[in-house]
């Protein structure tokens, strides 16, 4: 991915790059997460979609290693991470962004990217060299920035960018850290038509290159990226195949698609 | 000179004309002039006095490299005032007079002493953190007390400074004074190299949103740990200069109050600035000081003070003379 | 053996007095998010004015009612005037403002009471000492401490569980801005929740007062405790609270008590002399270590903020 000479990770490929079994999660009487069996494929835009309070940030929280699953374990990639922090998660590949924006607010959009850099690429135990001139950090912060079209606000203090530009930032600092799978917390909340269109454009563009976990209520974006959908209601899946399988699945259409036709989002059945 | 959390793309200017700026030399002047002053005017006492600010803007440096850009606001740091400061003292009850040993041991205790509370510590945040590292300065002074053989609750009187050979004289009052002016300047001078490095951005990013540092892959515990530590081993070298200069510790040093006096240093001058402790340092003790001639009952004033500027004050007096920065 | 159960009781008494505290900070910290370190101050005008009420009613009964109502109305004004520009403001900004107020009220007292602290007697009935268990003597006042503060823990958890105050504390604690978009005054409430901490601390200070202390600073050396107390008893938890009180009282007193004797049996007269203040005093800090160390959270952690 976006990532110089000195950092870079090998490309390796498994079969299923992300496996989750029987994952369970309980905050007090509510099941969030009931059971989760899921696996994602290399290179694949698998999206995760479902009613408010399906549990869909929860999932994140366990694939991400903020909340710890109290049933169930998680694969990366072979290797058994269920018990892994979120740091260490991030170091082996998986990076996430956050569906309330999460930045460094008093920083510039540049050195937010470039503290994802300096994350992977080694340790931070270095006290003298101003990091701030460091090629090494700087030169793939600002491809990554390039790459979601905020080069020209390299400069600008994050309180000061537009909230697309803070979920584009999202995106860039996932991507800084040379992911192999992206988390993508609802990308495109809160983002006007002209805005989605961009990020999805954005998104496409990545496909193939790295693997993503879109976790999204904007139907038109899910339907335009997703190689394959699974349907989360209430902590458990009740489907998971093609888009258009999912698109005709009955049980699907009531649970969630026909309660969409109710709101705003435009959504369509059919 | 401040450490400005915006630089552009572009190289920052290493040196910029305003008026917190101009401040701040005039300051470093006056101070670097105060023993002309004093033997011309024969007042010792103001060099005394000035002796102590300084050390104690050491002191206050230190806390804001874990405070104003580490976000972890320590209750205890004067804990580090006294444990140099008995070091000091105890090597100097027991016959070691160099202070070729005495002042790296400060440092070395202090430091040890830090990666224990820090370990223990650092696993809670916020107002938490503030009681725990409360509680662990408070354990520290009762031990003190306890130790008889250094004089437990009245202290211990240090009979010669820390003797270095022939290389610098402690007990002239003018050399002292510039040997602490000079470990001021060094230690602001590291703490600016230190907060534009990498562990200083992974630092200043912990402060800024400790969630996102972990999602993007840094384990920060263990840097705000290594910040912790640095910071109490500079506090530490300070407490090796305090009991230097009042040829003197007790336990007083560390109680609580005077952690208080630290953490108001560094928030008058200004959190997350190099000379914020400084001024804060010099301001707080000349308010003190002031305050203590008009009134017997100087607190009635300076509490209210506290209280005002904490109330109403956005960043200090360093960002009063910056104007508002942020709301 | 009967010293040991005396100090056992000294321990629980004294946990008494810390949960007090540590409730009314637990209580105005999980309601406004305000780190209060003025609260031993609150502590120490409680025993002051009892001091005075009694000097002037001659009745402990009366100076004690008189010096919660005093705590209750200095803690009202106290959130009014101090406390409420605060809020808005960050833990750093508390930490600085509530430490000018300790600075001010230990001024203050000295240039109201004089420097020498005051004294206070119990009622006269509760001077001698009652056998609680055969051979085993306790002073009637110091069980009346215990029992006192018993109930008003029993009231505090009445008010907090039972009724319509209560529910807006639980509320606010979990939810402010929604309490507040449900139309209740947030202000007073806020007043009131500060005022009732202040009372408890006001009331644990009055009662201390015959055995302990009045005088300059006595609310910081007992505040530390009271947040030894929070952190070892949860995050949030009135519960965790009062278990953890009687924990540290239990460990502080008993301590105190035995272990530089029983340091004798295992180091040199010489270094258990040495040792044994300083390692009584730090017991409670070690205990807090512990819990650091295995369980971060507290023993009865309250959900998560």
């Amino acid at each position: 991915m976006a990532a110089s000479a000195a950092c870079s990770k090998a490309d390796v490929v498994a079969s299923a790059l992300l496996q989750t079994e029987l994952l369970t999660r309980r905050f007090g009487g509510v099941v969030a997460a009931d059971g989760i069996t899921l696996d994602i494929t290399p290179n694949e835009v698998h999206a995760v979609i479902g009613p408010n309070g399906a549990g869909k940030t929860t999932l994140i929280g366990l694939l991400s290693g903020e909340i710890a699953p109290q049933g169930g374990n998680i694969r990366f990639d072979g290797s058994d991470i269920t018990r892994f922090p979120v740091h260490r998660r991030s170091r082996l590949g998986l990076a996430r962004s956050f569906q309330i924006t999460s930045l460094f607010r008093d920083f510039t959009a540049l050195d937010n990217v470039a503290l994802a850099v300096q994350a992977h690429c080694g340790h931070s135990f270095r006290f003298w060299r101003d990091a701030r001139r460091e090629d090494e950090l700087r030169q793939p912060a600002l491809a990554a920035l390039e790459r979601v079209g905020l080069k020209e606000r390299a400069g600008v203090r994050v309180d000061k960018l537009s909230h697309g530009e803070h979920r584009q930032l999202e995106i860039a600092m996932a991507l800084a850290t040379g992911p192999r799978l992206l988390l993508l917390d609802e990308p495109m909340a809160g983002m006007g038509p002209e805005e989605s269109a961009r990020m999805v454009h954005m998104l496409r563009d990545l496909k193939g290159s790295v693997t993503i976990l879109l976790i999204e209520h904007d139907m038109e974006a899910v339907f335009a990226l997703a190689d394959r959908l699974t349907v989360l209601v209430y902590g458990r899946i009740i489907a998971s195949g093609h888009p258009e399988a999912i698109r005709a699945d009955a049980a699907v259409r009531q649970a969630y698609l026909g309660e969409k036709e109710s709101s705003d989002h435009g959504g369509r059945h059919g | 000179m401040t450490a400005s959390l915006d630089p552009s793309l572009a190289a920052r200017p290493w040196f910029a004309f305003t008026p917190r700026t101009v401040f701040t030399i005039a300051l470093l002047a006056i101070l670097a002039l105060f023993p002309l002053y004093s033997h011309v005017t024969g007042n010792t006492f103001i060099l005394t006095l000035f002796t102590r600010v300084l050390i104690l803007a050491i002191g206050a440096v230190s806390l804001n490299l874990i405070m104003g850009y580490g976000g972890m606001v320590s209750f205890g740091h004067a804990a580090y005032l006294g444990i140099g400061g008995y070091a000091v003292g105890i090597l100097a009850k027991e016959g070691i007079g160099s202070g070729f040993v005495q002042w790296p041991l400060a440092v070395a205790a202090s430091a040890l002493y830090a990666l224990v509370v820090g370990a223990l510590s650092l696993r809670t945040r916020g107002v938490y953190f503030i009681m725990i590292t409360l509680a662990f300065a408070q354990m520290i002074y009762y031990v003190a007390i306890g130790l008889d053989r250094y004089g437990g609750d009245d202290g211990l009187t240090i009979y010669k400074r820390s003797d270095f050979g022939g290389l610098i004289d402690l007990n002239n009052r003018t050399v002292f004074y510039y040997l602490c002016f000079a470990v001021l300047l060094a230690s602001i001078y590291l703490i600016s190299r230190l907060v534009n490095s990498r562990f200083g951005l992974a630092i200043r990013g912990t402060r800024s949103n400790e969630r996102r540092m972990r999602a993007i892959g840094f384990p920060t515990f263990r840097y705000k740990l290594a910040a912790f530590v640095i910071a109490g081993a500079l506090c530490g070298l300070a407490g090796a200069l305090l009991a230097n200069h009042t040829s003197f510790i007790s336990p007083a040093i560390m109680h609580w109050t005077r952690s208080g006096d630290l953490i108001v240093m560094v928030a008058l001058g200004g959190l997350g600035s190099l000379f914020g402790p400084v001024i804060g340092a010099v301001t707080f003790l000349l308010l003190q000081e002031g305050l203590s001639r008009v009134t017997e009952y100087s607190d009635l004033i300076l509490g209210p003070i506290l209280l005002l500027v904490a109330i109403y004050v956005h960043g200090g007096i360093g960002g009063l003379l910056e104007g508002r920065r942020r709301g | 053996m009967l010293y040991f159960i005396e100090q056992c009781l000294n321990g629980v008494q004294l946990g008494m007095l810390l949960f007090l505290l540590a409730a009314g900070l637990t209580l105005v910290f999980g309601i406004m998010d305000l780190v209060n370190l003025a609260h031993g101050s609150l502590y120490m005008l409680g025993a002051y004015f009892a001091a005075t009420f009694a000097t002037l009613t001659g009745s402990f009964v009366l100076a004690l009612i008189l010096a919660i109502l005093a705590s209750l109305i200095a803690g009202m004004v106290l959130e009014v005037i101090a406390i409420r520009p605060l809020y808005r403001r960050d833990h750093l900004d508390h930490v600085l403002g509530t430490f000018g107020l300790i600075l001010f009220f230990n001024e203050l007292v000295r240039l109201i009471w004089g420097p020498e602290g005051r004294t206070l007697s119990p009622p006269s009935q509760m001077l001698t000492a009652v056998q609680i268990l055969p051979g085993v003597y306790y002073p009637i006042y110091r069980l009346v401490i215990i029992l006192a503060t018993l109930a008003v823990a029993g009231l505090l958890y009445a008010l907090v569980m039972r009724t319509r105050l209560g529910m807006l504390i639980r509320a606010g604690a979990s939810n402010r801005e929604m309490v507040g978009a449900l139309g209740i005054n947030i202000k007073l409430l806020y007043t009131l929740v500060f005022g009732l901490g202040a009372a408890l601390a006001g009331f644990a200070g009055v009662m201390q007062a015959p055995i302990l202390t009045v005088q300059i600073g006595m609310g910081e050396n007992i505040l530390i405790l009271a947040f030894v107390v929070i952190i070892i008893g949860g995050i949030g938890s009135i519960r965790g609270a009062f278990v953890a009180a009687i924990i540290v009282g239990l460990i502080d007193t008993v301590g105190r008590a035995f272990l530089p004797d029983m340091l004798r049996l295992v180091l040199s007269t010489n270094a258990a002399q040495t040792l044994g203040p300083s390692l009584s005093s730090m017991s409670i800090y070690m205990l807090m270590a512990a819990i650091l160390v295995f369980r971060p959270e507290g023993l009865f952690p309250a959900a998560s903020r």
